[in-house]
């Protein structure tokens, strides 16, 4: 993972000290909320309903043990007690003191972490795979160019005041996308030329919001040298022509729209003719120098057959083991090894959300079994990807008792949840109660299980954090008159072939929810055939069929 | 005399700005013979009488127009402003740096309008090196904004290099 040297080091303790004079002269009424707000969000402060929310960058999902440690620290003297792991991978704290802030921010610095740009009409963090450097399908590993994209975007003198925040996710993987590349700003995908050399395949203009949006190619090969001005070639057109007369047409997504994929990929790659070549292209010394922070951890040489063997023998006798076994770990490249999900959608508890105890737990697990290491991911969970696999009984256990082995992992109760209208001063409607009830509702494993692999995302509005749009079931509140509604959307999917959901009809009454998803589940599995995924049933019999179920007169 | 913010220390300002005219009327208004900056529409339609008074004249250019409208022609005047209609509107930071890097503009350029002084350190970065407020504030103090920040991970028009060139 990533060190600060004493350049890191510099320009964030600069930047702790730049935000403690700003609210400083902000708490002395010598600046106003207008001028505040942009300076504020800009450090990942929020004010929400009820109090500020504090969102911290976690760059491209990775955290070490320390990092926990000091999050839980910031949780426990700082908050309530508990932090919200975001479906952008970051970290949000709910309760956080506008005062105490610049001192949250010096305590992040101490274990290299900030908030800079984590919201604001700037570039955000940089997003990837939670199976970055692990996965049995990557290319190469997204991470080093993460990183460095992290460190050009960071202060950027240029792009911090652009016409409306700005998403970049990178992905390595050949077939699959983790990480959502084709509904960021930019998505960048990582590609290998016929002559071996590494480069990208560059979309823009995705997005979910109030307008969804799959991102366009503009490049099919970025050879990597030239991946910081070929970005700043894309920033610097949208920030001279994005709208900034109308927040809600000042996405990129916009703009390439109306000027058309192909037009707006003619401007960018005159600005890129002007850029390229400069001292912004990328050395080689750069590329290796990156990569070296994200090298193999010290694997021990296992025989992979043999530990395999020994695991079914454990997973045979014991039944949850095995159930855990199925849904919350991973294959790996190293022979002998194992990714492990740690679940935070146990029900009762808001998606994601996690407390001061259960993070020194986290780094506790990290430093037992996995190299002191851990990722979030855009589902909501934590992921130890780097664990023994005679050594996943013993964590199964641990994580038993501290509340993270609910075996749901990509079932219908691992869903993606915003905060909603329980924090959230955008939303609509409140999200964690329906969450909850259908978690309350759909409590039977085997069931679950049938079911197998079902995206059930929520979002409180149509500023769709809860990744609705690209749910195989999509909820999406509304408000109708001052009244909390929820309209369903089915078909969506993420990954390598992202598709928006559909939307099925009018809208229900919260309380209506559970039954709901009751009807459609039942579809599915009335019409599916052998092992087929509610997908590709959906894709199969089309909206109909659901439809009707759904809104069919009571006799 | 009024102040701003020049190379780094407050200044008085002998300079006046000719407001945008009327859409059209950029051929008839009245330059005054001091030393001026006139917006952009101004020099294009008066560029043949203004051309012989460039030491007193100056041109700004307003968040819609770009830097390649005056294109290499930017160099042969001793300044340029670029004017912000609020602190939130940040095209002025790439008109600023494409005078700088792209046409080479060597003289004073100098933000006008609307910004604000946690701004100062990344508009200095983007090529700006006067800051003329539109809304009185205490320039003494805002020049510490400035330097804000002292080391740079991407290349600005105050150090060409990204500290990926100058790690060692």
């Amino acid at each position: 993972m990533y060190v600060y040297d004493d350049f890191d080091r510099q320009i964030i303790q600069q930047r702790v000290a730049q935000f403690r004079g700003q609210t400083q002269r902000y708490l002395a009424g010598e600046l106003t909320d207008q001028e505040f707000l942009p300076l504020r969000l800009q450090n990942g402060l929020y004010i929400q309903r009820l109090a500020p929310m504090l969102r911290v960058n976690v760059p491209y999902g990775m955290l070490n043990s320390t990092q926990l440690r000091k999050l839980a620290h910031i949780a426990r003297f700082y908050d309530k007690g508990y932090c919200h792991v975001s479906t952008r991978q970051n970290i949000q704290f709910n309760w956080p003191e506008l005062a105490e802030v610049p001192n949250i921010l010096a305590e992040l610095a101490e274990v290299e972490m900030h908030a800079t740009q984590s919201s604001g009409n700037c570039i955000r963090n940089i997003t990837s795979d939670q199976f970055a450097g692990i996965a049995e399908d990557e290319l190469v590993d997204p991470r080093p160019y993460c990183e460095i994209i992290r460190q050009w975007s960071s202060f950027h003198p240029e792009f911090a005041f652009l016409p409306r925040k700005f998403k970049i996710a990178v992905t390595g993987a050949e077939d699959s996308d983790r990480a959502a590349t084709q509904v960021h700003d930019i998505g960048l995908q990582l590609r290998r030329s016929e002559t071996g050399e590494i480069g990208f395949k560059v979309l823009v203009g995705g997005g979910l919001g109030r307008t969804p949006v799959i991102g366009s190619a503009i490049r099919e090969f970025l050879p990597q040298a030239h991946l910081l001005s070929y970005l700043e070639a894309i920033l610097r057109i949208y920030n001279q022509l994005g709208r900034r007369d109308n927040k809600y047409k000042a996405r990129i997504k916009i703009l390439v729209r109306a000027m058309g994929a192909e037009a707006f990929a003619e401007k960018v790659e005159a600005e890129w003719q002007q850029l390229k070549g400069g001292h912004s292209t990328l050395t080689d010394e750069e590329i290796e120098r990156a990569r070296h922070f994200f090298t193999l951890p010290d694997y021990e040489h296992l025989d992979g057959a043999r530990t395999e063997a020994e695991l079914q023998a454990q997973a045979a006798g014991s039944k949850a083991f095995s159930r855990w076994l199925q849904r919350n770990t991973r294959g790996h490249r190293q022979p002998g090894y194992a990714a492990v999900v740690l679940s935070l959608k146990p029900t009762g508890v808001a998606p994601g959300d996690v407390t001061e105890v259960q993070l020194d737990n986290i780094a506790e697990l990290a430093d037992t079994y996995s190299f002191g290491e851990v990722r979030t991911t855009h589902e909501q969970n934590i992921v130890l990807a780097d664990v023994k696999k005679s050594a996943l009984f013993a964590l199964w256990q641990q994580a038993k008792a501290a509340g993270f082995a609910t075996p749901n992992i990509g079932t219908l109760t691992d869903m993606i949840c915003c905060p909603g209208g329980d924090f959230c001063s955008l939303a609509n409607a409140k999200s964690i109660p329906v969450a909850e009830a259908i978690q309350r509702r759909f409590d039977d494993m085997d069931y679950l299980y049938d079911l197998g692999d079902i995206d059930l995302n929520i979002s409180g509005c149509m500023n769709a954090c809860g990744h609705h749009h690209v749910g195989h079931i999509g909820i999406l509140g509304v408000d109708k008159k001052g009244e909390e509604f929820y309209q369903v959307q089915l078909g969506g999917n993420a990954g390598a072939n992202t598709t928006l959901g559909r939307v099925l009809g009018p809208s229900f009454g919260r309380e209506e929810m559970p039954a709901v998803i009751q009807k459609l589940l039942d579809v599915y599995v009335e019409n599916r055939s052998d092992d087929e995924p509610f997908v590709d049933t959906y894709q199969r019999i089309g909206l109909e069929p659901f439809k009707e179920r759904v809104y069919a007169k009571s006799h | 005399m009024p102040s701003l913010i020049k190379d780094g220390a407050v200044a008085s300002d002998d300079w006046c700005v000719l407001e945008k005219p009327e859409e059209g009327q950029a051929a008839a208004v009245a330059v005054p013979d001091q030393r001026v900056i006139v917006p952009l529409a101004v020099w294009q339609a008066q560029r043949e009488p203004l051309q012989a008074r460039r030491q007193t004249l100056g041109v700004w250019l307003g968040p819609e127009d770009s830097a390649d409208q005056l294109g290499a022609e930017a160099g042969e005047f001793e300044l340029l402003a670029v004017h912000f209609p609020t602190f939130m509107d940040g095209r002025g930071f790439s008109t600023a740096r494409l005078l700088r890097e792209r046409y080479a503009f060597n003289g004073e350029l100098r933000a006008i309008g609307h910004f604000i002084r946690d701004q100062l350190c990344y508009m200095r970065r983007c090529g700006f090196n006067a800051f003329s407020f539109a809304e009185p504030i205490d320039l003494q103090a805002a020049l510490a904004s400035l330097d804000d920040f002292t080391e740079y991970y991407q290349a600005g028009t105050d150090q060409p290099l990204p500290l990926f060139r100058r790690r060692a």
